[in-house]
Formats: C-alpha cells, sequence, structure tokens
C-alpha cells in the first residue's frame, strides 16, 4: 500500500502541507478563503532547533494501536490497510490520541471528535494534498512494502 | 477445530479476527449472556450523554460474525467448564463442545453488603449496556440521583445522566474523585469541574444503610434523599468458570503472555484475565478496553496455532467530563516534572532513566508520544528529554529514530 513518508533533509519548513491539507478536507473553493481563519490541518510540521523541519500524518501503522484502543469501534483498517475513522461512531473520548506514538491522531475543529490523516481518500482531491503541493519533494506518497 | 468463546466483548471479537486471520474453516462458536451485538462497554455513558446513537453502538460491522463465519448463543450462560470432556456447559442444559477455549468473561460490578439495600427498588449497576437502557427509563428532569462510587464508571454515569436529572450527589468512602488514576491534585481539579457543573459530592463517607426505599442514612450522621440509586463501588473479574474448573486464578484468571490459562487449551482474555504487567512485571488485571483488544488478539492467534506474546499490558485511561479531557499512563513513582496554568496540567514521573507515568489534564494534544515513551521503556538518555518533557514532540528523538518512524513502513 502507498504511504505518506517524508524527507526530512529537504523541508523547509514551509508548512505549506497544513493548508493544503486544511483546504483539500474544507468544502472551500478557493485556499485565499482560509485567510484569517484557525486551521486543523491532519499533518503537523515540527520545527526543531538547527533548521530541522520534516511532516508528520498517520503512519497507517500495520498493528495500529489506535484501531486495537478505539472504544467504539471508529477506528478500522480498510480493504487496502488504510486507517479510517467514522466520525459518526467516534464519541471523541481520545484514547487513540493517548495511544498514537506518533502524535498523528487528533481531536478535529470543534473538539467533538478524533481526525486522522484518510491519504484525501474522502475529499475531491483522491491522492493527498499535501504531497501533490509540497514545493521539495519533502513529503512523498510511495509504496514502501 | 472448534473454537468456543464465551463472552462478546472486545476481547471476543479481536479474537476472532485473530482467529480467522490463520484458520478460515475451524469453526467459532460466541455465548453470551447478552443479547446485544457486540459494543465497546464504555459507551454507554457516551451513549446516555446523546454522543452515539444505539444504531452507531455496534462494535464492528453488522455484517461481521457472517463475514467470519461464527456462530452466536446470544441470551446464554455458561454455567461450567469441564476442561477434561472439553465442554462448555450452558445453563439450559446444553453442553457445547470445544477444541480451543477463550474465557472472555468480562467483571461484574461488586456490590458491598449495605443494610437496607433490598427496599431501594430503582437501583442500577452501570455495565452493560442493558443497565444504561434501565437506568435511562426512570431518568426525569424530577429525580434527585445518588451515586455510590466516585471513580471512573461512577462519574462517566454522573456524566451521562447530569443534564437529563434534577441532581446528582455522589458519595464515596475515599477522600477524593479518580482515586485509581489521579493524584490528589488531579482529583481536586476534577472535582471542582463538576462541582461547577451543580454536582454534590460526599467524600470520606459511605452508606451505613437505606433507611427506606429513597433515604440513605450515611456513617457520618448525614441523610440522603433520592428518587434514583447509582451503584458504581467497584467491579469483580468474572473468574468462576475458571476457578472452579480447577484454573489458577488471583482476582482474575491467571495467564501467561500467550493469554493461557493453566488449563489445557483454555485462554483468557480482557477484563477476566490477571495477565503480564509490564511496567511492574506482575500479573494484574488490567481491565481497559485497548488491553482486552490486545489481549483478545494475542489469544485468538495462539488458539489458532500461531505463537504469539502480549507483553505490553500497561495501566492508561483516556476520560474526561462535559469536554474537560484527562490522560494518564503508567505509574506515578520517581522525580517530577510538572507544569500548570490555570486550565492544564501536566506532570510527567520518571525514574532509572525511564518515564514511568504520567497525568496529563487539558492539553492532551499528542499524548501518545509519552506513552510510547512508557510502552517501549525508551531510555530517557536516548532522547532529548528536556525538550520532550514541555512538549510531546518526535524532535526529541534522535535522527535515526525519527528515520525509522517516518520514512520506513512501520
Amino acid at each position: 500500500m502507498k504511504r505518506i513518508y517524508v524527507n526530512e533533509q529537504w523541508c523547509l519548513g514551509c508548512h505549506l502541507c497544513e493548508y493544503e491539507c486544511a483546504f483539500a478536507n474544507s468544502n472551500l473553493k478557493e485556499m485565499y478563503h482560509l485567510k484569517g481563519k484557525s486551521i486543523f490541518p491532519k499533518i503537523h510540521v515540527e520545527d526543531a532547533a538547527d533548521g530541522i523541519h520534516y511532516a508528520v500524518n498517520c503512519r497507517h501503522c500495520q498493528e495500529a494501536i489506535c484501531v486495537k484502543s478505539c472504544i467504539a469501534g471508529a477506528l478500522s483498517r480498510d480493504e487496502n490497510g488504510m486507517v479510517v475513522i467514522d466520525q459518526n461512531k467516534c464519541v471523541g473520548c481520545y484514547t487513540c490520541v493517548l495511544v498514537c506514538p506518533f502524535g498523528a491522531v487528533m481531536p478535529a475543529e470543534g473538539g467533538k471528535v478524533a481526525q486522522k490523516c484518510e491519504l484525501c481518500t474522502k475529499n475531491a482531491c483522491g491522492t493527498p494534498n499535501c504531497v501533490a503541493h509540497c514545493p521539495n519533494n519533502a513529503i512523498v506518497f510511495e509504496d514502501r512494502g | 477445530m472448534k473454537y468456543v468463546i464465551i463472552g462478546n466483548s472486545t476481547a471476543a471479537v479481536n479474537a476472532i479476527e485473530a482467529i480467522r486471520e490463520i484458520d478460515r474453516e475451524g469453526s467459532i462458536t460466541v455465548l453470551s449472556d447478552e443479547k446485544h451485538f457486540s459494543y465497546g462497554r464504555p459507551l454507554i455513558s457516551y451513549y446516555l450523554y446523546g454522543k452515539i446513537s444505539l444504531e452507531n453502538m455496534n462494535y464492528k460491522g453488522l455484517d461481521f460474525y457472517e463475514k467470519n463465519d461464527v456462530t452466536t448463543l446470544l441470551g446464554v450462560t455458561a454455567v461450567k467448564i469441564d476442561s477434561e470432556k472439553k465442554t462448555v456447559l450452558l445453563e439450559d442444559g446444553r453442553e457445547i463442545e470445544y477444541d480451543k477455549l477463550l474465557v472472555a468473561t468480562g467483571s461484574r460490578p461488586f456490590v458491598p453488603p449495605m443494610a437496607g439495600l433490598e427496599k431501594v427498588k430503582e437501583k442500577y449497576s452501570f455495565m452493560k449496556l442493558d443497565d444504561a437502557l434501565s437506568l435511562e427509563k426512570a431518568l426525569g428532569k424530577d429525580k434527585n440521583v445518588l451515586i455510590i462510587g466516585a471513580g471512573l464508571i461512577g462519574l462517566k454515569c454522573l456524566e451521562g445522566i447530569l443534564d437529563r436529572v434534577g441532581k446528582v450527589t455522589v458519595v464515596d468512602m475515599a477522600n477524593r474523585v479518580l482515586p485509581s488514576i489521579l493524584d490528589e491534585e488531579g482529583s481536586l481539579i476534577i472535582q471542582k469541574q463538576l462541582e461547577e457543573k451543580g454536582v454534590t459530592f460526599i467524600l470520606n463517607d459511605s452508606v451505613a444503610e437505606f433507611s427506606c426505599g429513597t433515604q440513605a442514612l450515611l456513617k457520618s450522621g448525614k441523610a440522603l434523599n433520592f428518587d434514583i440509586l447509582v451503584l458504581a463501588v467497584g467491579v469483580r473479574a468474572n473468574i468462576e468458570l475458571v476457578k472452579d474448573a480447577g484454573g489458577d486464578c488471583e482476582r482474575g484468571i491467571l495467564t501467561d503472555e500467550s493469554q493461557k490459562t493453566s488449563l489445557p487449551d483454555i485462554y483468557a482474555a480482557g477484563d477476566c484475565a490477571a495477565s503480564l504487567d509490564y511496567l511492574t512485571n506482575t500479573k494484574k488485571v488490567l481491565a481497559l478496553l485497548p488491553n482486552a483488544a490486545l489481549q483478545g488478539r494475542t489469544a485468538g492467534h495462539n488458539m489458532a496455532g500461531k505463537e504469539e506474546t502480549f507483553t505490553q499490558g500497561i495501566p492508561m485511561n483516556a476520560i474526561g467530563f462535559f469536554g474537560s479531557h484527562v490522560m494518564t499512563a503508567g505509574y506515578y513513582e520517581g522525580e517530577v516534572y510538572e507544569e500548570k496554568t490555570s486550565s492544564t496540567y501536566k506532570k510527567l514521573f520518571y525514574r532509572d532513566n525511564l518515564l514511568k507515568g504520567f497525568i496529563i489534564i487539558g492539553d492532551i494534544a499528542r499524548a501518545g508520544i509519552y506513552t510510547s515513551l512508557i510502552r517501549n521503556k525508551t531510555p530517557l538518555d536516548t532522547i532529548d528529554f528536556e525538550l520532550i518533557k514541555k512538549q510531546p514532540v518526535l524532535a526529541a528523538f534522535s535522527k535515526e529514530a525519527r528515520a525509522k518512524k517516518l520514512t520506513e513502513r512501520v
């Protein structure tokens, strides 16, 4: 299955992926409508000392502990191996936040349910928008086994 | 191969999935005294709170049993295991044969003897969906509710019903709320949050007797009138089937790391099992849903012939009330790093170069990174602990460790 991987050495820390994620998952026609708004992206860029930057989002772990830990059965694995969330079932207990070793499952806007990267399969993009718009190939979408 | 599972909750369902990963042919029979499709027990408070509908409470898709070719016998009670004949006797006299048996019987409410309890008609436990559904029928804006027990179950019940009743009073013999997961300071924060919602707590006190069906006399001498009584004092693991069959039990059914009990071909998983606590290296009932799932999965694989161990069971909890969030994991021992603001609270406990536990109230973002340090027993001198203390970030790991996390399939 294709997953998102990062090339830390090429990440500029521009945070564009966070905007592209928020935009892809909004119903907005143009990105500029995000101007001045708080965004709740499913990808998160860490900026560390010495110019280190990299994006983090769901790793779609083979033994996904979030899926095992979900009290509602809201998190599951689809037929391709992608970890998906049914927000209609999620009760916002955030046990997934407690167990995700990457910090890649987070409260959604409004704080009532959890959200996570679903590789843009549930929005109009169809393929990860963060990858498509990364100016430096610092985020890639590849099958690494 | 005949697989039989007693129980139909988290451990059972995860065991079924694990068995079917390996064995598509063997028969699987699930026995449960509950008639419902498998649901996550912790959901019952969220149901009363209005966060989830009954239709959405099924733990797996409605085709789960069919897809996995499972025979369900729901609404039946298993009364005896004969480990020599390899049968499970049901209350109705039927005998079910097994080659491999999983006992995933969970736990039940513990009700201490209280004088006059039999006079109380409107009394409820809060463990099962049926408990929640009967309690729901009794709720009303004019009702005065008394909850005995300020632990996880009592307080989640409180959250579920507070807006649907007139008044709620919580009594506990402990001197603070949630003593099993919080330290004193954390308990006070949560107590205050709930008091601001209008809840009355009477701590350091307990019921001496029920003078009639609607009044409790406390040991302190106070008299409390109520319409509805909720008993959330504690739970006991359902160990009897295995114990009576001669299996080793303490507070739970003792298992090894493959979830095998001391009896041949009998496994146990979930809240009924006392299995390895990775942090203390002792056998404990770690009664929480993620461990039930992981133990159930391990049991299922072993039952189907794939040797596997589950060794990373740790205590942890994610809980919250009326929009607040509390996360805890591990044990609270060693040195303490703490941060407090008016609305958030974080304590990390560390010793012997390891993170031992944490309590976070409020800003719970990425708390799983801390949990992973505990679960993996990550030596703190291999990460930037000064950095990660302040914020759970992957930047605290070495470049190589981070590359494993972000550039390899995990």
